[in-house]
């Protein structure tokens, strides 16, 4: 089923309507996995749902997505997997949703995180985009609820955003389809390579913290010199996180 | 990668831990929180100069008042379960003239034309299409309104207003506050509801919102409730009146179920589930106009049709069962019969009846063809004309008829009100017994939540009917 996203982007050079294909739950012999992260409330659903065609059902309350949710599209010939995970607000503590959204980051290495927000509450989202942009180095962010916040008058500068944060910002009306087209353009600019991200990592701690963590990460990045994210993992050991422990001796962290 | 040097790594963070000391996780999270401030003060622009009104703030206010919160919450309730009869009433019997009085005799014809040996017949044009038959007509309806309905209230954002209400209560039973929500959900679906509780964190909470969803009066359950309450209550009522007050007691029951799940929480984690209540954060999300059309197609597709489909996968069986005991006969009674008789006592010691209890335990894989079944058997039993043959389950024209067949049947108003109450009280149905298996994992815990509220249903009935004939 070949569905195309109506909006004004169908016919811009950047993107390529006719190359994408929105698959369902048709996810075998992909190209790329995507993840899918955010906090909760903040339409994660609504966005899968836009991504992949399918109609998983949205509701409008905290913690909807119990089950984690696969499905996928085709852009330019290329396929690509997507996995909504459950909304959290951080990734520090140790409840089973939370621990299920790190793990996916983590270990599933998805070629793409899509971390979704609400740009009206965007300072408290961003407490979870820093978390993640120091696990993962490929990412973009997804300013979603756009429609709400311009009610609200907020507006966000999305450039100064998106410099600061070192990745991609994409600004969205899921509901109404809005962004969608440049979502998935970026999603694959950033898969195949042609988007680089350099993600901002956590500048305000205390000098001994800091001089701690670069000693550790210096250490993990001599064993493991293509890592990409030594400095979470040297937060990890300095918290003390039994699992990343055995994660790091049992090799599974690269 | 070198299993010594990854030793040294874990032995130098275990040395630096010491050195920075216990604030380090603090010191992050503030660090993170700093880092965020920093960047939304550089982005993010409010535009205070014009005058925003807050109109989630001002409902918030007011749904989730002291005052309003809980009448509005049954008002809503009522609405909703208002608009359910009365909208499900005509398609309801549109669709049981189509599949019950024009289809099932054309295949009766048809399966005559070509011979088809009667018993083979019976079994599967009067047992199972019957039955499936059924469901769809009483089901299909009701579901169809009531599951969109609930769902436009879901994504307008007014479920975490209904769950922040209920909060303090559900605190002092001992169960977590989001079981609200999985309460709510059980009212369309005891099997959705069930599946719902795992947006409950802890283990020992989840598991008391599992066991107590069967007290969310589900949608296989509503229309007996209803129909009942309509013949019987409705009737000792002045008629101008008499739809209200059938209302009014339906919703009693549904009140008394929640009543139900909170002293049955209180008691479980009072005794085999102690433990303490855990705190969460429970956000009220603006609230969204709900894309209506959209919503309307995911719930119909979701929800109505999956649930459906489950019922017939359920029923058909059972309506092959309803005849092969009606027809199978053991000297001169057929299985139903004995069973009725053999279950009379006990069941007048419970204010209801043989048959009853015959229908709910065949009724155990879909709980809406407990009326129906009940009709088809008090005909049996009692002889009198109405029905279309041993085993066939039928549709009377009207509310008068069946009270009618049911009186005939020796029904009084405590019968009635004993079967909303053991309708209320008993054993999930099949498909949320299996559902409570696979969310558990655990045989025990599935054969408790499937007896404890049929031993409460034997109870409290009992207690009714010895209630009601030492003082009515």
């Amino acid at each position: 089923m070949e569905t195309k996203v109506k909006s004004a982007c169908d016919t811009c050079a950047h993107f390529n309507a006719d190359g994408l294909k929105k698959l369902g739950i048709h996810t075998d012999n992909f190209d790329f996995v995507v993840a899918l992260a955010g906090n909760p409330n903040t339409g994660k659903s609504t966005v899968f749902n836009a991504l992949t065609g399918l109609r998983q059902h949205t509701g409008n309350w905290p913690g909807k997505t119990v089950t984690r949710a696969e499905g996928g599209f085709e852009y330019n010939t290329q396929k690509f997997k997507l996995v909504d995970l459950p909304g959290t607000y951080s990734l520090l503590s140790t409840s089973e949703d939370e621990e299920a959204a790190r793990d996916f980051i983590l270990f599933g290495k998805p070629n793409v995180t899509v971390i979704v927000v609400d740009a009206n509450r965007l300072e408290r989202n961003l407490n979870l985009v820093l978390q993640i942009l120091e696990i993962t180095d490929k990412a973009v962010l997804c300013l979603n609820l756009m429609d709400e916040a311009k009610r609200n008058n907020i507006s966000i500068d999305e450039r100064t955003l998106a410099r600061d944060l070192g990745i991609p910002v994409v600004p969205t009306s899921a509901r109404f389809n809005q962004g969608i087209p440049e979502l998935i353009q970026t999603i694959s600019e950033i898969a195949n390579g042609t988007i680089i991200c350099k993600p901002h990592r956590i500048k305000n701690v205390p000098d001994n913290i800091e001089k701690a963590v670069k000693t550790l990460a210096a250490e993990i990045e001599k064993e493991f010199p293509n890592i990409p994210n030594s400095r979470w993992i040297a937060f990890r050991l300095l918290e003390g996180d039994t699992q990343i422990i055995n994660a790091l001796k049992a090799g599974e962290l690269v | 990668m070198n299993q010594k040097n990854i030793d040294n790594i874990i032995e130098l963070s275990n040395e630096l831990r010491w050195q920075i000391g216990d604030d380090f996780h603090d010191n992050l999270t503030e660090g993170i929180y700093a880092d965020a401030a920093d960047i939304v003060k550089d982005t993010v622009q409010v535009d205070h100069s014009k005058k925003r009104f807050r109109l989630d703030s001002k409902i918030d206010k007011i749904v989730t008042s002291k005052t309003f919160g809980f009448p509005i919450m049954f008002l809503i309730l009522g609405t909703v379960l208002w608009l359910t009869i009365v909208g499900a009433n005509y398609p309801s019997s549109l669709l049981a003239n189509l599949l019950l009085d024009n289809i099932h005799p054309l295949l009766k014809s048809g399966a005559a034309s070509i011979g088809m040996p009667w018993w083979l017949d019976g079994f599967l044009i009067d047992g199972v299409y019957l039955a499936v038959a059924w469901v769809i007509a009483v089901m299909l309806p009701p579901m169809a309104i009531f599951f969109p309905m609930f769902t436009l209230l879901e994504d307008f954002g007014y479920l975490p207003r209904v769950a922040f209400n209920l909060d303090s209560l559900f605190k002092k039973s001992g169960a977590h506050g989001k079981q609200a929500l999985t309460m709510s959900m059980g009212f369309g679906c005891n099997a959705a509801g069930v599946v719902a509780t795992r947006i409950i964190d802890s283990p020992r909470e989840r598991l008391i919102a599992i066991i107590t969803n069967n007290f969310s009066l589900c949608n296989g359950r509503w229309p007996t409730q209803i129909l009942i309450a309509t013949i019987f209550i409705g009737a000792v009522v002045p008629s101008s009146i008499s739809s209200f007050v059938s209302l009014l007691a339906v919703i009693g029951i549904a009140v008394l179920g929640m009543a139900f799940m909170f002293t049955v929480s209180w008691a479980l984690s009072k005794t085999v589930l102690k433990g303490e209540v855990s705190t969460f954060n429970l956000e009220l999300p603006p609230y969204r106009p709900p894309r209506f059309w959209k919503t309307i197609y995911t719930s119909l597709i979701d929800r109505t049709l999956i649930v459906l489909w489950r019922a017939i996968v359920f029923a058909a069986p059972a309506g092959a069962v309803i005849w092969l005991i009606s027809n199978i006969y053991i000297g001169n009674e057929s299985i139903a019969s004995w069973a009725i008789s053999s279950m009379d006592g006990f069941g007048f010691l419970l204010g209801l009846n043989g048959v009853i209890l015959l229908a709910y335990i065949v009724a155990i894989p879909a709980n809406e063809i407990v009326i129906p079944t009940i009709l088809m058997l008090t005909v049996m039993v009692t002889g009198i004309s109405g029905g279309e043959g041993a085993g066939v389950m039928f549709e009377l024209d009207s509310m008068n008829a069946t009270g009618d067949v049911l009186r005939a049947g020796g029904w009084t108003l405590l019968t009635a009100i004993n079967l909303m109450l053991f309708s209320l009280l008993h054993n999930p149905c099949s498909t949320t017994i299996y559902t409570i298996y696979k969310e558990t994992k655990s045989a025990k815990w599935t054969i408790f939540a499937s007896i404890m509220p049929v031993i409460l249903g034997f109870v409290v009935t009992f207690l009714v009917a010895q209630f009601w004939r030492l003082f009515i």
